[in-house]
């Protein structure tokens, strides 16, 4: 066979898969029968997304409907979890947010069986249309560049015919037809960067491997997604598994590997069943395997359960842990992308780094690379958590400010609080400052503001965050994670975690401050790996942009957030405090509060644990319980007077 | 020197060495009677494991200070094994491995007089008592599963040297590393039987441990 009918067999097994695929879902849609999409990875699960099938499934059996349930995966959209689409005739496709049981039974009646859309439950309608707001009108999704999380939330996980008709496994189709010369100068020209967190070039990476002199190599996925607050990868692999796949199909073909595997954290079953499912699929479909649509290259690909080490996402512990070993770091050189998993040549992509390589391929590297910065193209996409009104899953081009993405795409800050800062990059990472909101958001500059891209973690603070806490809590996180081997890492990082919490307990001194800063230098110079040249950031930054916190700790004892429990002090305001009402003597866990002469409360400073329980169960309408730092400044007309 | 090898000239400390290309740069030091501080390193090992942080030096265009057991010599290389920034960071990995040991051992234990973290304190004129640092109390108990051998975790630097020596005798090594973070330690596998079988107590382990961390059973029983 010479290469032109190869090329043209190839394209005609995949015209066949996509137009089997496309006849599936014109059936589907076809039957008149309205469609469910209900968002079912796990944060929608978490949020309920199980109980809320099973209200549709009961209620349209009820009433006698006859109508589809899909589960699909994550929009990213968290605030708005569950979250529902629906597909009726003569309706746009409509998003309703928060879908509890309660609200799936009234859908299922009034607008299933009524033909009410219910417009109190409506988020937005899917396309522009005359009847209701589009959805990207809202900033949340219309600032938004989709290209890695393009069809997330959108389609069934499961169904491997629902991306190959919205053009999945086109780009390897593509792919099968270049050289591997010319995936890599593509990938080359997209200037698309590792989005692990470093920024690696992804090109150099792959060249390295190609021309590494070895009869096997392995591509590696890896998905030991491990920062606190950061759930990018797992979204990704739940609610649309097939991109990655093609991705490291792709990165296969590229390199000359013919062995691929997932590196999934055990903690995430869900997106371990997920691949599964999407292996077994695209086996199926020929898309994976021997002779891939008839085209010669073969690949298999298996998956590896991470024990959930968070070390193990660095490259060479990773190798370890797939060989069976203990997760250690290893010294680079040789680099995996020489020297890898059993020796071989091997090279290890992010999911998403993976996952934005079939667009790439697609619609082309000048596509990709106009889409962000210069140096730092394409998408970002940020788990943005904390104190922000909208938080979730976001992807915007590379070179968007903080400020717009925290007070644009995610609405701000809630409960008319200030920003305080917003931390970056995870334990790896650091915290910046209000000054920083105009900066954008891109691998150089974020490096240069003493953050990091990170793998995409980002937790935005209010006032009411403490800054030293923030420290002390990554410190507490790479303290335990740290792998022992190297002694910075070991032993450093547990005496940069005592003397952060001697100063959060007010018993900080001076000399703490300075030893903090010498330490952290050292540590982050010294360490053998990422993780522990980078555990000092947290405490490095803060340091930095919020000195006079540490300062307040130290010499006021005093936190300046009213955050740290041995350093502030709860009372109650007379003035406010309701004659005769006890709500918060109930929620009391040390009956520490008591009754004063005119029947008002007063807490005994001797019991009290500052748990803040008081806090919450005391009315609105008398919002009587005030915190102050330091203790010693509860006014002094405050002076409990026992009843009688 | 390899005799097959290249031969590269390099300065270390404005002293000219000849040495193979491709050596280690810590091995070269050390040959050519340069004491650079080191715990973790053997001559025999391909792949140090570059875990104990000590043997840092400066080399003429790096930014900062590297680890000497993991840069091999190259021609024209220029060395410094005794710049400000080297010492700050050897003292302050050494004060740290100081600062989770208790010295009031030193008097009891095996390795007194002989211990590579007394030669590495007079060396860099480091007090075994670290005043600045809080000590850190891990606490755990000697382990006396095996049956030929006694590990004090307490003791231990964790350098992996007897992983290493008992790996190339054994081509499995009977030793690994277990837990982690503070509380990484030395392991048996915890079962004495398989150990009964297959370690056959050389004390090459013993014998390499520099700090008296593994000891054998039998001069345990001798002085109590």
């Amino acid at each position: 066979m010479t290469p032109n009918d190869n090329r043209s067999s190839i394209e005609k097994e995949y015209a066949s898969l996509r137009e089997e695929a496309k006849l599936r879902l014109k059936r589907l849609r076809e039957t008149g029968q309205p469609n469910i999409y209900i968002g079912m990875a796990t944060c929608g699960r978490a949020a309920g997304a199980i109980e809320t099938k099973e209200a549709f499934e009961e209620s349209l059996f009820k009433r006698d409907i006859q109508a589809r349930i899909i589960p699909v995966g994550c929009m990213g959209h968290c605030y708005a979890e569950p979250l529902v689409l629906i597909e009726q005739s003569g309706f746009p496709t409509i998003c309703y947010h928060q879908v509890t049981p309660g609200k799936a039974r009234i859908l299922v009646q009034n607008f299933l069986e009524g033909g009410d859309p219910c417009l109190e439950y409506v988020l937005g309608a899917m396309q522009p249309n005359d009847m209701l707001p589009c959805v990207t009108d809202f900033p949340r999704f219309g600032m938004e560049k989709r290209v890695v999380m393009e069809h997330c939330g959108l389609i069934d996980p499961d169904d491997i015919c629902q991306y190959i008709a919205r053009g999945g496994y086109a780009a390897l189709v593509k792919a099968l037809k270049m050289q591997p010369e010319e995936i890599i100068a593509q990938i080359k020209t997209s200037g698309l960067r590792g989005r692990g967190g470093a920024g690696f070039p992804t090109w150099k990476k792959w060249t390295i491997a190609r021309e590494a002199n070895s009869d096997r190599k392995i591509v590696i996925c890896n998905a030991d997604e491990g920062d606190p607050g950061a759930y990018m990868d797992r979204t990704i692999l739940e609610s649309n598994p097939h991109q990655v796949l093609e991705g490291l199909a792709i990165c296969a073909l590229a390199v000359g590997a013919e062995q691929g595997i997932f590196y999934i954290r055990a903690e995430y079953p869900l997106a371990v069943e997920k691949i599964n499912n999407a292996i077994k699929a695209a086996r199926e479909k020929h898309l994976l395997g021997p002779n891939i649509l008839g085209s010669g290259f073969s690949l298999e690909i298996s998956l590896f359960q991470g024990s959930g080490a968070f070390v193990c996402g660095e490259e060479t512990a990773l190798i370890k842990s797939i060989q069976g070993e203990r997760g250690m770091p290893q010294v680079r050189p040789p680099f995996p992308a020489l020297k890898g998993v059993w020796e071989f040549p091997t090279v290890i992509n992010n999911v998403k780094t993976l996952a934005s390589i079939p667009p790439i391929i697609r619609k082309g590297a000048n596509w990709y690379a106009k889409i962000g910065t210069e140096k730092s193209s394409g998408t970002a996409i940020f788990s943005v958590v904390g104190d922000v009104v909208h938080p979730g899953l976001v992807e915007i081009p590379m070179g968007t400010t903080l400020r717009e993405l925290i007070y644009d795409v995610c609405g701000g800050i809630p409960g008319r609080k200030k920003f305080k800062a917003v931390q970056i990059g995870g334990p790896s990472g650091g915290c910046l400052s209000e000054q920083f909101l105009d900066w954008p958001i891109d691998f150089d500059s974020l490096s240069e503001a003493g953050a990091m891209m990170g793998s995409g973690g980002m937790v935005v603070m209010n006032d009411e965050s403490c800054m030293v806490e923030v420290a002390r809590y990554f410190l507490d996180f790479t303290q335990k994670e740290s792998c022992g081997k190297c002694t910075f890492c070991r032993i450093g990082t547990k005496h940069l975690l005592d003397i952060l919490e001697a100063i959060t307990k007010g018993e900080g001194t001076e000399r703490d401050l300075e030893l903090l800063q010498i330490l952290s230098e050292d540590v982050k110079a010294g360490s053998l790996c990422g993780l522990g040249k980078t555990a000092p950031n947290p405490v490095l930054t803060t340091l930095r942009f919020f000195r006079e916190e540490y300062e307040a700790h130290v010499f006021e004892k005093r936190c300046p957030a009213v955050m740290c429990r041995s350093l502030i002090a709860y009372y109650i305001d007379l003035d406010k405090c309701a004659r005769g009402c006890d709500a918060c003597m109930g929620s009391c866990p040390v009956d520490a509060i008591f009754t004063t002469k005119d029947r008002k409360k007063s807490i005994d400073q001797s019991k009290c644990v500052k748990c803040g329980e008081c806090v919450s169960a005391c009315p609105p309408e008398y919002d009587a319980v005030r915190k102050v730092s330091p203790p010693d400044r509860i006014p002094p007309e405050i002076v409990p007077q026992m009843e009688g | 020197m390899d005799k097959n090898a290249n031969i590269v000239n390099l300065i270390v400390d404005g002293k000219e060495i000849k040495a193979s290309e491709g050596a280690n740069l810590l091995r070269v030091c050390l040959d050519n009677e340069i004491y650079v501080p080191n715990l973790c390193y053997l001559k025999e090992m391909e792949h140090p494991p570059a875990s104990c942080r000590l043997c840092f030096v400066a080399i003429e265009g790096y930014p900062q200070p590297v680890t000497s057991c993991t840069e091999v010599v190259r021609e024209g290389m220029v060395v410094m094994t005794d710049t400000p920034e080297v010492r700050r960071l050897q003292k302050s990995a050494f004060e740290l491995l100081l600062s989770v040991r208790r010295i009031s051992f030193c008097k009891t234990c095996i390795a007194n007089k002989r211990c590579g973290l007394q030669k590495i304190a007079r060396f860099l004129g480091v007090k075994l008592r670290v005043a600045h640092l809080n000590r850190i109390d891990v606490d755990r108990e000697v382990d006396h599963t095996h049956p030929y051998l006694d590990y004090d975790p307490d003791k231990c630097v964790l350098c992996e040297r007897c992983i290493f020596v008992c790996g190339n005798i054994n081509k499995t090594p009977m030793l690994s590393l277990a837990h982690r973070g503070l509380n990484t330690s030395v392991t048996f596998f915890e079962s004495a039987a398989i150990l009964e079988n297959s370690c056959k107590g050389c004390g090459a382990c013993v014998e390499i441990c520099p700090v008296g961390a593994l000891t054998l059973k039998s001069h345990n029983k001798v002085t109590g």
